[in-house]
């Protein structure tokens, strides 16, 4: 299974590497929308200086989806899918391959969301340890549960705006303990703050992978 | 039991009928007690009333629906257990189930909007009801994309158990979302006073009564998509000897005879003629 | 694990229905390849060629009647029947943003088969120098089938179904196709060739088998050398 995993990784990776959709269209678009949420909160640094955890991770969401949208479309071109099946591929590895890669994608969006957040913003970060176990934890159930709806969603002609609106509310605590782990980092809160999301986000990740590797193959052959 | 059996069995219908008026009859009771015979309460005074409806579509909204929903997910995915029944039973479920938690929704907003002033407010148990909400209707969404039967339950069965266990961890994640949350909350979000009396039976038959008419739609629900069903399973066969009847290759006309035949004086086709015998 | 089995019998399939929603792509289909042998499966479109190999390949459920692939359940045993079965579909199954090389070693790995004979298989399908490094996107539709089959080439799996191998492609292409798999069954593959052109494959194959609606409507033995008319057994 773990072969699989790197194989089917490496090369979503790769492929990123050659099309960089990420990178040129995510990315955009994730500074876009928090240049947009800057002109609805007015100019007064004070609502935005407040609201930066939740727009960061509101915008890391609405991001994700684009990851995942792309993530899944790669597989639909020249009948991949199909082509997946027949190899014989451990399922449990793609899943884990593809969560893989769209978590490293978003790892790297979340780095520029952040440097986004702290210079258009100017935010300042006072507990950096709980900014990175937050974005690291948040971006694997992100990556997860993205990637299960991801397959859900695949065959359907209408996934473009079904992926969304399934997917959103299920990462809802993604949002809710993200943003209260930043708000926490951002003021300086001692860490008690951030334990129980940290364990919440531990518990998201470990349910939606576990759910992933085991029902990621069934989730295959019915489409 | 096939589907015919459920579907077209009068023990069923009568039951289903039986259901109904019961949860009718239980339910204009509720309302009756609830509006005029009991009591108003010391703090809430009139305001308390909803209480004889608002936990009771919660509880069928929020466990019974999408508890059974859930299992019916689980069973239909159980390769021993599989069966279209499950899947059918599920999606009526959740349409129902939803429908409830709409009413749960807007009872409580009633209730909330004397009392906290407000049509809504960021309560634990609001938001995640709302949630769930979201959580289901996407699941009907779902269920609406054209697909075989077999494809669309499997899928539904697996966003139905997403949904769910989704469910502790959004209701964890929100009750601490408002408990942790630095800030006094004026909100008071305790819906149940101490009860006693009329009140407490009343809230029983509510109780009771809302369980009945959930069961009632549940049962017409269930029977509407069997119907559905059944009426497409009826054509396996045709469509099976329809295939079969592809690789009979129809005997060639005979042109010359065709050329040869008196044509009709009013100027119709001739009539089909027997084909002449075909040499291979 | 899959039980090791040396079957004598490739493909097994008795009285198989195959569904698609509530249409049949196969009706009852009683066939049996013995290993080795190279069988041609011919029939008008829509006949159920393509699903019957899905079936053999166990891309497509089989709703009722047995199958057995290489002597496994291809139900019970996918992973293990999927690698040891090769198919050459319409579709290449190439990714867009990969290079000819890459979509190669891709598939091999996925299928756990030693990534040796790459080369070897790329060169003997003219997949050479700037070729390789072709993105997938930019090639032809007879180059994308090349690069599926140097796959097979390279995986040498036990049973290959091609279906319509010979379509889009060149004279030259066609008979190195032909050649491939000559060499491969006699290295003690075995293949099924679904076309509905069978004079491009008569050459190969030991046994025709004709499939209507769903159905074994006919088969026939081609005698390899000699070309009288074929003696013509119907199968009910």
């Amino acid at each position: 299974m773990w072969r699989d995993t790197l194989l089917m990784a490496g090369k979503d990776l790769r492929i990123e590497a050659r099309s960089r959709v990420a990178l040129s269209q995510v990315a955009p678009f994730g500074i876009v929308a928090l240049v947009l949420f800057a002109f609805a909160l007015g100019p007064d640094r004070a609502p935005m200086v407040k609201g930066a955890p939740g727009l960061f991770w509101v915008a890391m969401l609405f991001s994700s989806v684009l990851a995942i949208q792309r993530s899944v479309s790669v597989e639909s071109t020249d009948g991949a899918r199909d082509g997946l099946r027949l190899s014989g591929l451990d399922p449990a590895g793609q899943f884990l391959g593809k969560t893989l890669s769209v978590a490293a994608q978003l790892l790297v969006l979340e780095l520029v969301l952040g440097v986004g957040v702290v210079l258009l913003y100017g935010a300042s970060i006072q507990t950096f340890w709980l900014i990175a176990v937050s974005c690291l934890l948040g971006t694997i159930g992100l990556a997860a549960a993205g990637t299960l709806y991801g397959a859900l969603s695949a065959g359907l002609r209408i996934k473009e705006t079904l992926l969304p609106f399934l997917l959103l509310p299920v990462v809802a605590p993604v949002l809710l303990a993200g943003t209260r782990m930043w708000q926490a980092a951002l003021s300086g809160g001692t860490p008690a703050n951030g334990t129980p999301w940290f364990h919440l986000l531990i518990a998201f990740d470990a349910v939606y992978l576990a759910l992933g590797v085991v029902v990621y193959g069934p989730i295959q052959e019915t489409a | 039991m096939t589907t015919k059996t459920i579907v077209q069995s009068p023990r069923v219908i009568w039951t289903t009928r039986i259901i109904g008026l019961l949860a009718l009859v239980g339910t204009g009771l509720t309302v009756w007690l609830g509006l005029w015979v009991t009591p108003p309460d010391q703090t809430q005074g009139d305001l308390v009333r909803l209480v004889y409806i608002h936990p009771g579509v919660a509880w069928v909204a929020l466990y019974l629906a999408f508890g059974l929903a859930a299992g019916c997910s689980l069973l239909y995915l159980w390769p021993r257990t599989r069966s279209l029944f499950w899947d059918r039973l599920a999606a009526a479920s959740v349409e129902v189930g939803v429908v409830f938690n709409v009413c749960t929704l807007i009872s409580g907003s009633i209730w909330g909007k004397p009392t906290w002033g407000v049509w809504w407010a960021w309560d634990a148990r609001l938001t995640s009801t709302a949630v769930l909400l979201v959580l289901f209707l996407g699941y009907l969404a779902l269920r609406r994309v054209p697909a075989e039967p077999e494809v669309r339950a499997r899928r539904s069965a697996f966003a139905a158990l997403f949904a769910v266990v989704d469910v502790p961890i959004v209701h964890f994640s929100v009750v601490w979302w408002k408990t942790l949350h630095q800030g006094a909350t004026v909100l008071n979000a305790n819906l149940s006073p101490t009860i006693h009396g009329s009140m407490a039976w009343t809230l029983l038959l509510g109780f009771v009564a809302l369980t009945l008419a959930f069961v009632w739609m549940l049962l017409v629900r269930y029977r509407i998509g069997a119907l559905e069903d059944y009426l497409g399973s009826g054509e396996l066969d045709m469509a099976l000897l329809e295939r079969q009847s592809e690789g009979v290759v129809p005997p060639a006309p005979d042109l010359k005879a065709e050329a040869l035949a008196p044509v009709d004086d009013a100027g119709a086709a001739p009539g089909p003629r027997a084909p002449a015998e075909v040499t291979r | 694990m899959a039980p090791a089995s040396s079957p004598s019998s490739a493909l097994s399939l008795r009285d198989v229905v195959a569904l698609s929603g509530r249409f049949p792509l196969l009706a009852g289909v009683d066939l049996e390849v013995a290993v080795g042998e190279t069988v041609l499966i011919e029939g008008p479109n829509g006949a159920g060629k393509t699903s019957l190999l899905r079936v053999a390949a166990g891309l497509v459920p089989v709703a009722s009647g047995q199958a057995s692939v290489l002597g496994l359940d291809p139900a019970r045993y996918r992973t293990e029947v999927r690698r040891r079965v090769g198919m050459l579909a319409h579709a290449a199954h190439l990714y867009d943003d990969l290079n000819v090389r890459e979509n190669v070693r891709f598939a091999v790995k996925a299928s756990g088969a030693d990534t040796s004979r790459i080369g070897a298989a790329c060169e003997r399908l003219g997949l050479t120098g700037r070729l390789l490094r072709t993105g997938a996107a930019k090639l032809s539709a007879g180059q994308r089938r090349r690069v599926a089959l140097a796959v097979l080439v390279a995986r040498a799996p036990e049973l290959w179904l091609l279906d319509e191998p010979h379509a889009g492609l060149d004279a030259s292409a066609r008979s190195l196709l032909n050649e491939i798999i000559a060499e491969a069954t006699a290295a003690g593959a075995t293949a099924i060739v679904a076309s509905h052109e069978p004079e491009l494959v008569a050459s190969l194959a030991d046994r025709s088998v004709t499939l209507t609606g769903g159905r074994v409507t006919g088969e026939r033995t081609i005698l390899a050398s000699v070309d009288p008319p074929a003696r013509i057994v119907h199968v009910a």
